[in-house]
């Protein structure tokens, strides 16, 4: 390794090429990730600032300044103000942001993630709680268990932390009662005991006077377990899963020189030369010519590479891999579907809707994802399930959803690899919530549609017609209007096939005698199963008084393999005529308009449609929810079928 | 793994994903250690290849040294340099001699930085900042977007988890991608000990004193120390209670003088 005179001086020489000399450190990493969680102002960073002080982890002047300017102030020595270096937070007293800060004892060193209690600040909790390897859970000895204790509990639960401890703070100000302590402790143990969580113990402290930290409190004799320090020094620093089998994530494949290579992330397993490799989805399969290394190694690097590890590999045949794909071992691969069901939590002011279609990335992979359905909602507070069924999650709220992405997609469930057993969802160019995948779906791929490349493949539906009849000011057009918008907010293609629209275009040649009346309605017929084999959902809003008219339309669509739902807007006449929206009746009864439905014309109604609606007795959103219902068990009959059998799940 | 293992994995991973999701990524290199580091971990996630621009930002203030340094380093790593100065600064008469430091920081690094970008049209900038070396980059993220501004909303900054970011930017916006986060300052020394990658000599105590943080010339203040050797340096890390950038006078002009820098769109 050459140096410019004078200018880079490399302290120590090493033959070029040589393989770096094996660090005189610990072979296995110790490095603890911690986060601390908890309600807001039970001293999470008075907490932290304590740790950092008793282990002489702040750096000279820091500490001295702040004492100043407390002073200056009027106030004690605030320990949380160690780490709230921000102004505004000093202001406001709150964390305002994920900090890390790394701090070192004799027995190993740790990061600690500090995540902020405050409500709004939930995403940066689940920023610095994802990727720790244990939490401590602080309590306030005063107040106990509170809204956001609760809501971090299940967070902690749902992003696989398992390794917790509960410190109850602020003893000094309860005179360090045992029995206030072992209140909090039955109470909280049985919360988290819902939730699978076994806290390694439960610690009286009172972080602002050090007591329980490092050294155990003369005032809290009748506690006889270990300090949190202890406890925090047994935590495992969790090893990757290397035990698992072969999980390679695609990030890119580098053609830089002659070479093709693949360049990824050991997700699990670990990978040699000479290993058999298939990629998923899609299957190709070749084996591991080479792990590519810089500086060149020399023998050149045979492997294994194991978990946690980046790779750039060669493979003995030129295949095409892409970003996203998995290498695996063959016999055992990650599942590759399009559906599956999976809890979910939400950290984005737009809540997370039924129907909607959105950008999940899981790995390397990135896919759009139908949420087909929303099971229930979670209380992350209560644990309580929501009602019924729900449309949405919203922000900071928990769910079972069940999605389906457009395009197969592979992962692992059931904890196998964590790292591909949970996915993000992005609303925009953030990222809108994070899941965990429950179970794969197994759906019947081939139902929807017809030939090789479907539509209904394409649009995530197939093609229909809702058909409605029913007296001129029943409600026809408002319902018609608002169902197409339910549709279309749902990604669901659909358009509005209006009879005054069709008269003053396709149909204005025709007047109002009973043979022009069946002649418009042929001719809408004719369209509406056009654009339904075209793919969309044609929602017909077509006085269309005559029973062999409609007939005729739903054989048609018949004939045509189109699903027709006959749907009969019912208002009685005397109501039609209160509302005469366009003022119609009016003139009919002046004589102004003739062969009028209802007055000089009449209406035959409908003997079995497949459903009514009494628009003067119901309100417009029930209407609209069973009009929606029914075009939806129409445009996506298995994904209805799915939610009806997953509603026990 | 080693613990230098998962952070060298890390940052690669990082770097690749960046690589990956801008259409014109850059990579930030000031000479210093750190930076040094980055171009480092660059040859290895790109097989022996910079397959990205590497910009300096020029303040008319460097050490002479470190100019030979950086010619030397491009001619060995063999990259795409981008040199950029704010002459127009320069020419309105902005410079230490007249001017406070934190007003020269934010004309002669950020809006020189921000002409760069504009120029170039880069969209996300590779940066070798850590969190353990001022208590607002401990806040950052690893992709962290800049608005056309160039302004930092950390009060609102995007969740990341399970190795998922903000990936895009807008027009006029970029990200900042920052491999070395979670890196501390001792992590940084052991593995330019254990990679031999190559430094600038300023970093070695010569007459009883070297520079713990390079940066402008009139601004950068050694510390007292004996150490010839990384081995020396990490045995003085692991006792010393300075903190790092204390020798960098910019950071220290006004309280909260770095949170104002970096709001701005200093790195």
């Amino acid at each position: 390794m050459n140096a410019p005179p004078d200018t880079a001086p490399t302290p120590k020489a090493a033959a070029p090429g040589a393989p770096a000399a094996p660090a005189a450190r610990p072979s296995q990493s110790d490095h603890l990730q911690l986060v601390v969680v908890g309600h807001v102002d039970h001293g999470k960073s008075t907490l932290i600032g304590r740790l950092l002080f008793d282990t002489h982890s702040v750096p000279d002047g820091k500490a001295e300044r702040i004492e100043a300017a407390c002073k200056a102030e009027g106030m004690e020595f605030e320990y949380a103000f160690l780490l709230d270096a921000l102004l505004e937070e000093q202001a406001q007293n709150i964390t305002m942001d994920t900090t890390r800060v790394p701090f070192r004892t004799e027995r190993r060193p740790f990061t600690i993630i500090d995540a902020p209690g405050h409500k709004e600040f939930l995403k940066n909790m689940i920023t610095g709680a994802a990727s720790a390897d244990a939490a401590v859970l602080l309590v306030d000895a005063q107040e106990g268990l509170r809204e956001q204790t609760r809501r971090h509990c299940f967070l902690l639960s749902l992003l696989g932390l398992r390794q917790i401890v509960v410190a109850v703070n602020k003893m000094d100000l309860v005179d360090y009662r045992p029995d206030v302590f072992d209140a909090i402790r039955t109470e909280l143990s049985e919360f988290l005991a819902k939730l699978g969580i076994e806290p390694a113990h439960f610690i009286p402290i009172s972080a602002k006077h050090g007591e329980g930290l490092l050294r155990g409190s003369g005032r809290m004799a009748w506690y006889r377990g270990p300090t949190l320090l202890d406890v925090l020094e047994r935590f495992r620093a969790n090893p990757p899963a290397s035990g698992g089998p072969l999980r390679l994530s695609v990030q890119d494949v580098y053609r830089f020189d002659s070479r093709r290579i693949i360049a990824g992330l050991i997700e699990s397993g670990s990978v040699s030369v000479g290993d058999a490799i298939e990629f998923v989805p899609g299957g190709k399969r070749s084996r591991v010519r080479s792990i590519e290394t810089w500086p060149q190694s020399d023998p050149p690097r045979a492997g294994p590479v194991g978990s946690g590890s980046e790779v750039a590999l060669t493979l003995e045949d030129e295949l095409f891999v892409e970003r996203g794909q998995i290498g695996a071992p063959l016999g055992d691969k990650p599942y590759e579907a399009r559906t599956f069901t999976a809890r979910v939590f939400w950290i984005h002011d737009t809540p997370l809707r039924s129907g909607e279609l959105i950008p999940l990335k899981l790995g390397t992979q990135q896919a759009e994802a139908r949420v087909l359905g929303i099971q229930r909602t979670l209380d992350a507070v209560t644990l309580e399930s929501g009602t019924g069924t729900t449309g949405e999650v919203k922000v900071h709220e928990v769910a079972e959803i069940r999605l389906r992405v457009r395009k197969p997609i592979a992962f692992d469930v059931g904890g196998k690899v964590p790292a591909l057993g949970r996915f993000v969802l992005m609303r925009g160019r953030r990222i809108g919530g994070g899941g965990v995948i429950d179970s794969v779906v197994d759906e019947p791929t081939a139902t929807l549609g017809k030939g090789p490349v479907s539509r209904a493949a394409i649009l995530g539906h197939r093609g229909c017609i809702i058909w409605m009849t029913g007296l001129s000011g029943s409600g026809k057009s408002t319902l018609a209007q608002a169902l197409e918008q339910r549709l279309l907010t749902s990604g669901i293609l659909s358009a509005v096939l209006d009879g005054d629209v069709l008269r003053t275009g396709l149909s204005r040649n025709l007047g109002f005698t009973p043979d022009d009346r069946s002649e418009n309605l042929r001719r809408a017929t004719e369209l509406a199963i056009h654009l339904a084999d075209a793919g969309v959902v044609v929602i017909a809003a077509l006085i269309s008084p005559y029973r062999l008219d409609r007939a005729m339309a739903a054989e048609r669509a018949k004939e045509k393999g189109i699903p027709f739902a006959e749907i009969y807007i019912n208002a009685p006449l005397a109501e039609c005529e209160r509302r005469d929206p366009k003022q119609l009746y009016r003139k009919a009864r002046a004589g102004q308009i003739l062969q009028f439905t209802g007055i000089d014309s009449p209406y035959e109604a409908p003997l079995a449609p497949d459903l009514e609606l009494r628009t003067d007795r119901e309100s417009v959103g029930d209407s609209i929810e069973k009009l929606t219902q029914a075009a939806l068990s129409l445009a996506r009959p298995q994904e209805q079928a799915l939610d009806g059998a997953g509603a026990d799940i | 793994m080693t613990h230098l293992d998962e952070l060298e994995s890390q940052s690669i991973y990082l770097m690749r994903e960046a690589y990956h999701a801008f259409k014109k990524p850059a990579m930030l290199w000031s000479m210093g250690k750190d930076s040094n580091v980055l171009l480092w971990l660059a040859k290895k996630a790109f097989c022996g290849h910079i397959p990205l621009p590497v910009v300096h930002i020029d303040t008319t203030y460097e050490f002479p040294e470190m100019l030979e340094f950086r010619a030397w380093a491009q001619k060995h790593y063999g990259f795409e340099l981008t040199v950029w100065t704010n002459f127009e600064a320069r020419a309105r008469g902005i410079g230490y001699e007249t001017t406070d430091p934190v007003t020269v920081t934010h004309e002669l690094k950020t809006v020189a930085l921000q002409q760069c970008l504009a120029a170039n049209g880069y969209d996300a900038l590779i940066t070798g900042i850590r969190r353990d070396e001022d208590s607002t980059r401990a806040k950052e993220r690893y992709f962290s977007p800049r608005n056309a501004e160039f302004e930092w909303d950390y009060k609102d900054q995007p969740p990341e988890f399970w190795n998922h970011f903000t990936t895009e930017s807008g027009p006029g916006e970029h990200v900042r991608v920052q491999p070395l986060l979670d890196w501390t300052e001792i992590d940084i020394w052991r593995y330019l000990d254990r990679e031999k990658v190559p430094l600038p000599g300023m970093y070695f105590s010569r007459n009883g004193q070297r520079y713990r943080s390079l940066g402008c010339m009139p601004i950068s203040k050694p510390v007292k120390s004996d150490a010839r050797t990384i081995d020396a340096i990490i045995e003085e890390l692991k006792v010393t209670k300075v903190s790092e950038r204390a020798g960098r006078a910019q950071d220290h002009h006004e309280r909260n003088a770095m949170q104002k820098l970096r709001a701005k769109g200093f790195m």
